[in-house]
């Protein structure tokens, strides 16, 4: 296990996990370099959201310049070390290789992205501008804001983090599956923010612990990267049951909490059909509950999680119970025990009951709640229709000229590159309204 | 099913494939081993007066993650003892009669060869091959490639030995020369009975940049090497064309440099060779590679209906000219295949910075009145496309096209870019012809420059 400063236990079920692909060693990341053909205007790059320049970082592992290569992949993306390893590669640069275009074995970039970063990482020296005297405040460390944060110390900014949480690095700490990346490992990342100058609180919640206005008056500008809510609620189902869980709080826990087992847990349902429901039920499989089930309301051909994963899903064990709607869960003592099901008809129930499946955890997966409550904190701050921020797609900016924001806050739940990307930007236009505007910095 | 065996100088051999002296002929178990596995014959690590060797001895140059494109060497002769190699080989020969052995020879007074000369021919070998080659060590004690650069010297040497030597004699060539016809024909006025080349290029592999060394190091220092192995095989093949054309070289030669593969030793016999040797490859990979060179031989010339070994000796030597023969009418463009296109777009940025400017990305217009066929085709399908799937297809001006092949050269998919023909007119047409009747003025140079 990685050491860090963050509190984090070796007694945790996210241990268990082995790495997907395990990290190349210097003869397989050569091998793996010299096939790529260093294509002129990349058709990677432009799949990349942070348009890393892929063909160099290669070619560099490939003539011994690691150090090299780890800082071309830094410069444009100050989390690469972990998109490296939770990336969905196969939709993003590994999709759009010259190679998957030919039909044949895309170049694994994002395994010689984690071979450059692991090995080159610790001796890059970033470029930092002298100290403006400006001061950002930022809500949340997921991947948005440290992004952001990182920027912003580099350009001679103070960056000042808010988390709520114990643990920084938002749902790259909490969310992503650990055979990606373990929790310990992100968090190491963290520190590497950190050591560029970024200050990160955590346990202090933005709207509780410290006022909207309190932020606004101790900073130049603020920006939001909070990410989505709390697991949204089920109706239909008790909660309060003993063995009901959101799927999100049940990686979180299950990826920090020694408390969290499985031991009484042999048969497991997961509801839902996006990426989050298939996390979650690779990560029962894997963890060794025998019998894992996917209860989703429509087919199989309408889940939305990536093709890949329930490929990978269904090789590990679990069984797709398709078109079916719980009616209820089934509890004795308190503690549940099975599934009432009902046949679903384009998503929505019919009468038609199906047979109960016997069940000791059920895990709700349906999608996270909105932040409403802490926008409407800002004054100039709006959600649209679907409860995201709205802020300018280049600049982060928001109804508040001083307030920014990205991240799955604003673009509704996308990737850590995603919102890496949006909060750099939204760093840099950060920049320029500083540096822009004639007034000094109010810690100047 | 084409008979692979030769008949070089009088030595027989089973098949054209020989390993070169070296060491993986460094040893009679070595050689039965070798020979076992189908070498026809081998050439004994040259044997001289003894010598000490040091450590380390080899480096190589490795490419794009490929081992070994380059091999440079830093050793000497054998560092055996002469009565133990001579008896081995007589061992060898007598065990395996029908392969050539040849011993290979390097000492310094007369008296010397003539001994070492005796001695060999009593073990029943084949052959001899005089080394007037190592570029290193020996060289500096007026031996090997010493002999080989001065072509005077090299005449009175083989002089002696062919006094001397009742069976075939082989000299072998040093590349570290500037014409290697000369040192050729020297070897010829003096009777030699055969040739081979090239023998090592002297190198520095490379330099230790944390030690700042050349290598390979012995201790804190090294020297200059002996460079063989794949890169060095456009060198051979060329020193042993201009020796296939020379009407002064009448005897037969045995090619060596850089041979891997049966495409390879293929491409020696054409250009003259009778029978090839191999060093690096072996090296490399170990003796089990003449499978590979005798199956795939033996195909190729199945395929192209030749019935013996000897039909492809010297086949393509007609067509080595020199640069005035060549058809100035001739001409070729580039074709891409948009359907095999990945979309590199390296043929792009190779013709642009490295060429003539004449392959453009889709989208854009082409001169007008150039002979572009896909220009627009391109521009209407990048049209098409969305932001995902961009059409990333190239295409070629065949106009300012000006047929060098470097497009064909750097595109990773194999047949997607073709060189077309397009002659410029019917006639042939050389510089030669053109010196001959008086056409070799071409503007644009220093005449019209003082003109003014
Ligand atoms: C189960 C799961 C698995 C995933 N797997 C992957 C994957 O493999 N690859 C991938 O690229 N993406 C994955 N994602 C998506 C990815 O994690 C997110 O897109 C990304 O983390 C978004 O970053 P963010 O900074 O916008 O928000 P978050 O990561 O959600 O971070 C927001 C942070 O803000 C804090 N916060 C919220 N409100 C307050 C407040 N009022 N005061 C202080 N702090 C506050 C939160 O505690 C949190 O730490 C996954 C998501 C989930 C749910
Ligand atoms: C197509 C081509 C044309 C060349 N023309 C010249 C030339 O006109 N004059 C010259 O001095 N060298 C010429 N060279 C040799 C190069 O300058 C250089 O010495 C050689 O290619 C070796 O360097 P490299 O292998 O590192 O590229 C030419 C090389 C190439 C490939
Ligand atoms: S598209 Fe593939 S081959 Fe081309 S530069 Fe990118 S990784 Fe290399
Ligand atoms: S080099 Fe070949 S594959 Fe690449 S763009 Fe050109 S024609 Fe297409
Ligand atoms: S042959 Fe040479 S000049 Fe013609 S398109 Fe190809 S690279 Fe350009």
């Amino acid at each position: 296990m990685t050491k860090t400063a963050y509190p984090l236990s070796p007694d945790r079920l996210e241990t268990k996990f082995s790495d997907k692909y395990p990290p190349y060693d210097l003869g397989e990341a050569l091998a793996e370099s010299n096939r790529c053909l260093y294509c002129f205007d990349a058709p990677c790059v432009h799949a990349c959201p942070t348009s890393i320049d892929i063909p160099t970082f290669i070619k560099k592992i490939a003539s011994g310049n690691v150090r090299g290569s780890a800082k071309t992949i830094l410069s444009a993306n100050l989390l690469g070390e972990s998109c490296a390893r939770v990336c969905p590669v196969e939709v993003l640069c590994e999709g759009d290789c010259v190679y998957t275009t030919w039909g044949r074995t895309p170049i694994s970039i994002g395994r010689l992205q984690r071979y450059a970063t692991e090995n080159g990482a610790r001796y890059v020296e970033l470029e930092r501008k002298h100290a403006t005297g400006k001061s950002i405040g930022l809500v949340g460390a997921g991947p948005a804001s440290l992004a952001c944060a990182g920027r912003l110390a580099l350009l001679g900014h103070e960056a000042v983090i808010y988390e709520k949480g114990t643990l920084p690095g938002g749902l790259n700490t909490t969310g992503v599956a650990p055979y990606k990346m373990p929790a310990d490992e992100v968090l190491h990342e963290v520190e590497f923010i950190g050591s560029l100058g970024v200050k990160i609180e955590t346990g202090v919640e933005v709207g509780k612990d410290i006022s909207a206005d309190e932020l606004l008056e101790k900073h130049d500008a603020v920006f939001l990267g909070p990410g989505l809510g709390e697991d949204s609620q089920m109706d239909a189902l008790a909660r309060d049951t003993a063995g009901v869980l959101g799927a999100v709080e049940w990686i979180r826990r299950m990826k920090t909490d020694p408390k969290m087992s499985l031991d009484s847990v042999r048969h497991a349902a997961v509801i839902g059909g996006g990426n989050t429901a298939l996390d979650a039920a690779r990560e029962l499989a894997q963890l060794g509950v025998e019998h894992v089930r996917l209860v989703y309301r429509r087919s199989e051909a309408e889940m939305r999680g990536y093709g890949h994963e329930w490929t990978q899903a269904k090789k590990e064990g679990v069984v797709l119970v398709p078109n079916a709607i719980v009616k209820e869960v089934v509890s004795q003592n308190g503690t549940v025990n099975s599934l009432a099901l009902v046949r679903a008809r384009n998503g929505k129930p019919t009468d038609h009951e199906l047979d109960e499946i016997r069940t000791d955890l059920v895990i709700v997966a349906i999608g996270q709640a909105r932040l409403l409550e802490l926008v409407n904190m800002f004054p100039g701050v709006e959600c649209d229709g679907r409860g995201h921020i709205v802020a300018d797609e280049e600049t982060g900016v928001t109804g508040n000229p001083l307030i920014f924001a990205a991240g799955d806050a604003c673009n509704g739940g996308k990737e850590v590159v995603n919102a890496v990307a949006e909060g750099q930007r939204a760093a840099t236009a950060i920049d320029a309204m500083l540096m822009g505007s004639d007034s000094g910095g109010k810690n100047a | 099913m084409p008979d692979l065996s030769v008949d070089f100088a009088g030595i027989k051999s089973p098949n054209p494939f020989w390993l070169a002296s070296a060491p993986p002929t460094n040893s009679g178990e070595q050689v039965m081993r070798a020979f076992d596995a189908g070498w026809g014959g081998a050439v004994w690590k040259t044997l001289g007066d003894p010598i000490v060797n040091i450590s380390s001895r080899l480096g190589s140059i490795d490419y794009t993650g490929q081992r070994m494109m380059g091999l440079t060497n830093i050793e000497l002769i054998t560092d055996r003892p002469l009565d133990v190699n001579l008896r081995e080989i007589t061992e060898v020969k007598k065990r395996y009669p029908g392969h050539a052995l040849i011993v290979s020879l390097m000492v310094e007074s007369r008296d010397d060869w003539v001994t070492l000369i005796k001695r060999s021919e009593d073990t029943g070998a084949d052959g001899l091959e005089l080394n007037f080659g190592c570029p290193h060590g020996m060289c500096e004690r007026g031996m090997g490639s010493a002999v080989g650069q001065e072509p005077k010297v090299l005449e009175e040497l083989v002089h002696w030995v062919m006094d001397a030597a009742s069976i075939p004699v082989i000299a072998k060539l040093t590349p570290n020369i500037t014409d290697v016809t000369e040192p050729a024909e020297a070897a010829c006025r003096a009777n030699v009975t055969a040739l081979s080349l090239i023998n090592t290029l002297q190198s520095i592999i490379g330099v230790d940049l944390d030690r700042l060394v050349p290598l390979p190091r012995v201790g804190d220092v090294s020297s200059h090497g002996g460079f063989c192995g794949p890169a060095v095989k456009p060198i051979a093949l060329r020193m042993l064309a201009q020796l296939s054309r020379d009407p002064q070289v009448t005897v037969p030669v045995s090619g060596i440099g850089g041979i891997a593969d049966w495409r390879d030793a293929a491409e020696f016999l054409a250009l003259g060779a009778t029978t090839v040797q191999v060093c690096t490859a072996v090296m490399h990979y170990g003796y089990r590679i003449v499978g590979e060179l005798i199956d795939g031989l033996d195909a190729y010339l199945a395929e192209k209906r030749m019935d013996k070994v000897s039909d492809l000796v010297g086949a393509a030597v007609p067509a080595f000219k020199e640069w005035g023969e060549l058809d100035l009418n001739y001409h070729v463009v580039a074709q891409i295949d948009a359907d095999k296109c990945i979309g590199c777009q390296l043929c792009h940025v190779a013709c642009h910075d490295g060429a003539h400017q004449c392959i453009h990305l889709p989208g854009t217009k082409a001169i007008p009145g150039n002979i572009a066929p896909m220009a627009e085709i391109a521009a209407q399908k990048a049209a098409e496309s969305d932001g995902d799937s961009p059409y990333r297809v190239p295409w070629v001006d065949e106009t300012e096209c000006v047929g060098c092949n470097l497009c064909e050269l750097v595109c990773p998919v194999e047949n997607c870019i073709t060189m077309v023909e397009r002659r410029r007119a019917p006639e042939v047409d050389t510089w030669n012809d053109r010196v001959a009747s008086g056409r070799d003025y071409v503007p644009g140079g220093l005449r019209e420059l003082e003109k003014g």
